[in-house]
């Protein structure tokens, strides 16, 4: 299915959750924060919610700054 | 001890370090061991899922650093309130470090949308430290909107020229009843040591340690110079004067 992942349209297949996403993209869901659709998502949250074509994901994480 | 507290936690350190653009993760760990800092600002942005690099986490000691997230890249209230909520998300305490920046070529702090990010992340319960104009009627209302303290510019970020601002910090700093820390623009030791000798109560650098061949030998200056600007602050300056006033006796003099 297509997904929008930070701004960007990806086919990605076999994927249930956004659990099952981080893991494909090998991101560790301690190091990111994920928002679908606008949404703040906890990290108990990802494995609960499946994803559907058209979902809008961001990822983000921490990095240096002033 | 003469100590600082921001909100409910109290700290030894006045001087809080930033952890972009440094050369590498380890020049950016030994230059904060080496100012002494309890406080880091992080910021927030995009995985580069082609590409993940390794996390900045990883390398920054949590036990011994409190993660000040900001909010940098917000151009208005919305997306820092945005920002503010993922830092929160990620399992950092509420603490953020306020910063609305629209415009790219000074990043100069845009104060109504600041106070307005204020109201809304003190209402949701961030101890919130805005970057901020050194504007002291902008002061008061960040104080009266309940942010934790008041981050005034010394000169634009990353610029390293200075306390250019020093008249109107004072005025914040003579008015306020929440500390004062200068952010941005502070390039050299004597700029830390500057503000501390003014009143400031801390500041914040990042560009002037990270820009510069030995970081950590630059942090450890920073810390001098915030130090004794400290303690020039307590003991209370001496007065300036116009004319001339003879340090040495003006009597006995060996002439006719």
């Amino acid at each position: 299915m297509i997904l929008t992942i930070n701004g960007q349209a990806r086919e990605i297949n076999q994927v249930g959750t956004l659990a099952d996403l981080l893991a494909q993209l090998q991101l560790s869901p301690e190091r990111v924060v994920v928002e679908l659709n606008g949404e703040i998502l906890c990290a108990d949250q990802l494995g609960a919610n499946a994803l559907s074509p058209g979902d809008k994901i961001e990822l983000v994480q921490f990095v240096g700054g002033g | 001890m003469d100590n600082l507290t921001i909100a409910d936690r109290t700290f030894t350190s006045r001087l809080m370090v930033g952890t972009g653009k440094f050369s590498s993760n380890r020049a950016m760990v030994e230059a904060m061991e080496h100012s002494g800092c309890e406080i880091v600002t992080v910021a927030l942005r995009r995985v580069d899922i082609d590409n993940p690099a390794d996390s900045l986490l990883s390398h920054i000691d949590r036990e011994r650093y409190l993660l000040l997230p900001n909010t940098s890249g917000a151009r208005n209230a919305e997306e820092a309130v945005r920002l503010a909520r993922l830092a929160r998300a990620a399992g950092c305490e509420p603490w953020v470090k306020l910063e609305v920046t629209p415009d790219p070529y000074y990043l100069l702090p845009d104060p109504v949308e600041t106070l307005k990010a204020a109201e809304i992340l003190v209402k949701e319960g961030f101890i919130v430290l805005p970057y901020m104009p050194a504007d002291p009627v902008l002061a008061r209302h960040l104080e009266e909107a309940g942010t934790a303290t008041l981050m005034p510019l010394g000169a634009p970020i990353g610029t390293n020229r200075g306390l250019r601002t020093k008249d109107l910090v004072s005025i914040i700093i003579e008015q306020a009843n929440i500390p004062v820390v200068v952010d941005a623009g502070l390039g050299a030791p004597s700029h830390a040591a500057e503000a501390m000798e003014l009143g400031a109560d801390a500041v914040l650098v990042n560009t002037a340690l990270a820009d510069t061949p030995s970081p950590a030998a630059m942090a450890r200056a920073f810390r001098k110079g915030v130090e004794a600007g400290r303690e020039a602050y307590l003991a209370g300056l001496g007065p300036q004067r116009d004319k001339a006033e003879a340090s040495s006796p003006l009597t006995g003099f060996l002439r006719n």
